[in-house]
């Protein structure tokens, strides 16, 4: 047997047995532990979900106080501020990189990570009653592949010519050539930092993949699974085929940059709207990346707070399915205003309200999940509840833009930024802090202190409608988005109140953000012990204490029934644990003789 | 564990009856399809919107070697299935000498490539628009700035690949040479091979539409 399979079977069975411990720098720094590696992905991302909130938090002072010193700006660069008598205003060129970066930092840098990286690691193996994933130490290199990629894309930030400002879609030939930005090493630190952690989630994408389809434990049937991770499995596909997309049109990009070639840049023969169909073609995907897991951390808290089965649990597992398809034959819609031939823009405009379906299926369920459940309406709830009414709202303004003729009023107006917030920020972000809050005693063994989360909850909640819903308002009036002074134009001058008003929101809803932070550090040391089972949950992760152990499973459970049955008819309690048994035994069927998969050498 | 419901045959039991890293070198090709599947795409697409930019193949690449290279991969893809063969039967010194032919073959593969960008470049086709843009001041240049990017950024990036595969071929050389490898433990060599017939067929599809449409 190989030395590496030997050291990997001695892990695993080191959870079983002789339990000892790691060196500090195996355990918590190049560690191969699944949950370990969950949390340096939740710390990491959480990290820069805060450097994304302070970007915005910049970007809206310009847009609330246009051309007004900005405080605290006198301690930036001279590259990114002017100084006056008054004090520092903001330069219209570091304006572009603020709102690239906090796109890009947002969606592969927090956003992503956090759904995929944090929840993909925690949930998984647990849920499927694994010890660990397929492969740790390639889970430990997708680790290590995304912070330097981050390292790279804050040091852009310093280098000359300031960080990457063509936005996050980084379009040709604005990004292709420095001259146009005035960004040289930026850009191409963008570019690699990108590559990187694209690599890193693909590698991830591989271990969720192998490990969903062969490392269940027995008894854990497809329609089994918790509808997490149906989700996390569905977006691991994404991911594996999206990526690749991506990589070879940064690739493309990097080399019209950097050595001259033309793919991209029209002023010698290239093709600026290849960019733009090679990104939107990973970019589409990418978007479903950003939501199915986070509907499967709704699917799965809401489930259990309203004490009941989901409604229609295999609708929702096809609606996923299908949700992941059709994003695939979406891309156009991205591109109405490019330029394209019309009967190509209604076949995406109609395949793009197709998706429509899916995603009414799982609201509709979710909204039947609740009728006459037993609501515990707890902050994980709460916060849940939330992603479900603002998902309504982001994904109705969706098909506003979906359709052709309406895009062509909004495109690239704030109408945009609103309905991407109110997905990404109403919709994602709010299922992050569900998970969270909801995954937090199995991740600390305390919980999260409930009054905290509730005041969090509800300021966070009405000050992003506050910011967001006046946003669709200035986009109808034609405020264009990625502009730095929209006060330059006389028509949208009337729209500074309004614009005052969503940055003072803003700058408290970033404030509110604190008390989320605060109490996630005190709860990890001062919070309430929280037992196994805290939430009466049916699936795995909780028969294992809080925190598992290395190697998750005393023994590899045997798994009897499906994820959901709350208040089933079965049970004296109010919930029934996948791993307990039928009362009555089955019919017997015939089952084929069972065949546990043997791991060759290397 | 509780062998005894499994073994009532109750409890369905999951999983593949394919070990973890095949599966996963599965998984992973298919995402190296896609990466292929962009580069090859974007020359389909930037060929036909622009015909200009890009010459004839046989007027600027040297088909024929080309086509010797070809038949020496395909080659390389014969002996690395009679090495998995000969250490299905458990026969180490067949397992070695059949991977040593892989490896020398592949790397020859990677040394014409490069003696074929050498005189390419020589010629003057090279992947820099701007200096096709800049006219005769950098001399004759064949080709056309389109062809030349798109030609050396799918071709490198399967060099690339030959050429990291050439490096885990040594690397399986190595287990072998150190009898890791038996007729019950061949996960390594069968996984190497997946990849190894995966580059063999990119470059294939590349040959036939860089060089022969």
């Amino acid at each position: 047997m190989s030395t590496i399979e030997q050291e990997m079977v001695h892990t695993v069975e080191g959870g079983h047995h002789d339990h000892h411990e790691l060196p500090f720098i195996r355990k918590y720094i190049f560690a191969t532990d699944h949950k370990m590696i969950a949390k340096q992905f939740m710390f990491v991302s959480l990290f820069f979900l805060v450097i994304g909130g302070l970007l915005a938090a910049m970007m809206r002072w310009q847009l609330g106080f246009p051309n007004q010193p900005m405080p605290g700006g006198s301690i930036l660069p001279d590259a990114m501020m002017a100084p006056t008598p008054s004090g520092a205003i903001m330069l219209p060129e570091f304006y572009n990189s603020l709102l690239t970066m906090h796109g890009t930092i947002m969606i592969f840098f927090a956003i992503m990570p956090l759904l995929v990286g944090l929840f993909g690691n925690l949930l998984i193996p647990l849920q499927i009653g694994a010890e660990d994933m397929a492969f740790p130490r390639l889970n430990m290199i997708s680790f290590w592949l995304a912070v330097p990629a981050g390292i790279l894309m804050l040091v852009s930030f310093a280098v000359e010519g300031g960080a990457a400002g063509a936005g996050w879609t980084s379009y040709a030939p604005l990004s292709a050539s420095g001259e146009f930005t005035g960004v040289y090493l930026g850009q191409q630190l963008w570019l690699v930092s990108l590559t990187t952690i694209g690599f890193s989630s693909l590698v991830g994408a591989v271990n969720y993949i192998s490990t969903v389809i062969n490392m269940r434990a027995p008894g854990m049937t497809w329609f089994r699974m918790p509808l997490s991770t149906w989700a996390l499995f569905i977006t691991a596909i994404l991911v594996l085929l999206a990526i690749p997309i991506l990589a070879g049109a940064l690739i493309m990009l990097l080399f019209d940059q950097t050595i001259g070639t033309g793919f991209f840049r029209p002023e010698v023969g290239g093709e600026p709207l290849l960019w733009q169909h090679l990104f939107w073609f990973f970019g589409h995907p990418e978007v479903y990346i950003l939501i199915l897991p986070a509907m499967g951390i709704a699917s799965e808290v809401i489930s259990n707070r309203a004490r009941k089965p989901i409604f229609g649990y295999h609708s929702m597992v096809l609606a996923l399915i299908s949700i992941g398809f059709l994003g695939w034959i979406v891309w156009g819609h991205h591109m109405f205003m490019s330029g394209m031939n019309p009967l190509l823009g209604t076949s995406f405009m109609i395949s793009t309200m197709a998706i429509a379906v899916p995603s009414a299926i799982k609201t509709f369920n979710w909204m039947a999940t609740v009728w006459k459940g037993d609501l515990h309406l707890d902050s994980p709830m709460l916060y849940a509840l939330a992603f479900v009414s603002m998902f309504i709202i982001g994904g109705l303004s969706g098909i506003f833009m979906a359709s052709t003729p309406v895009d062509i009023y909004i495109h690239d107006t704030y109408f945009i930024v609103a309905h991407l917030h109110y997905v990404l920020f109403g919709g994602s972000l709010f299922a992050i802090f569900a998970g969270i809050t909801f995954w937090y005693p199995k991740m600390f063994g305390r919980m999260m202190n409930e009054r905290i989360n509730k005041v969090h909850f509800a300021f966070t909640f009405v000050l992003y409608n506050l910011v967001f819903w006046p946003m669709h308002n200035l986009g109808l009036q034609g405020m264009m988005r990625r502009i730095y002074d929209f006060t330059q134009y006389e028509y949208l001058v009337p729209l500074q109140p309004m614009n005052r008003f969503i940055s003072i929101c803003v700058f408290l809803l970033v404030a509110t953000q604190a008390l989320y932070a605060f109490n996630f550090f005190w709860s990890m040391f001062r919070g309430e012990k929280a037992g196994n089972n805290p939430w009466d949950s049916n699936t795995l992760e909780w028969t294992v204490p809080s925190p598992p152990p290395h190697g998750n499973f005393p023994e590899i459970p045997v798994v009897y029934r499906g994820p959901y049955e709350y208040s089933s008819p079965e049970s004296d309690t109010d919930f029934l644990p996948q791993t307990t048994p039928p009362r009555k035994p089955a019919v017997q069927q015939w089952i084929p003789e069972p065949v546990t998969p043997t791991p060759e050498g290397f | 564990m509780t062998t005894q419901a499994m073994t009532a045959g109750r409890v369905p039991m999951p999983g593949m009856k394919v070990y973890n890293l095949k599966l996963g070198m599965w998984v992973f090709l298919l995402s190296e399809v896609m990466f292929f599947t962009g580069l090859i795409g974007s020359y389909i697409i930037l060929r036909f919107a622009h015909p200009e930019h890009f010459a004839n193949p046989g007027e600027v690449l040297n088909v024929n070697l080309t086509a010797i290279n070809t038949f020496l991969l395909i080659c390389s893809s014969v002996t690395m299935v009679k090495a998995y063969a000969a250490i299905q039967q458990g026969d180490q010194q067949g397992l070695k000498k059949w991977l040593l032919f892989t490896i020398l073959m592949g790397a020859s593969f990677v040394g014409v490539q490069v003696y074929e960008y050498i005189q390419l470049v020589g010629e003057g086709f090279v992947p820099m628009a701007e200096l096709y843009a800049a006219g005769e001041a950098h001399g004759e240049l064949i080709g056309g700035p389109l062809y030349g990017a798109t030609f050396y950024t799918m071709t490198g990036f399967h060099g690339t690949h030959v050429s990291i595969g050439v490096g885990c071929l040594c690397f399986t050389y190595w287990r072998a040479a150190k009898g890791e490898y038996t007729a019950d433990s061949l996960g390594g060599v069968e996984i190497m091979g997946l990849y190894w017939h995966f580059v063999d067929l990119v470059w294939i599809i590349l040959f036939t539409i860089v060089y022969l449409i």
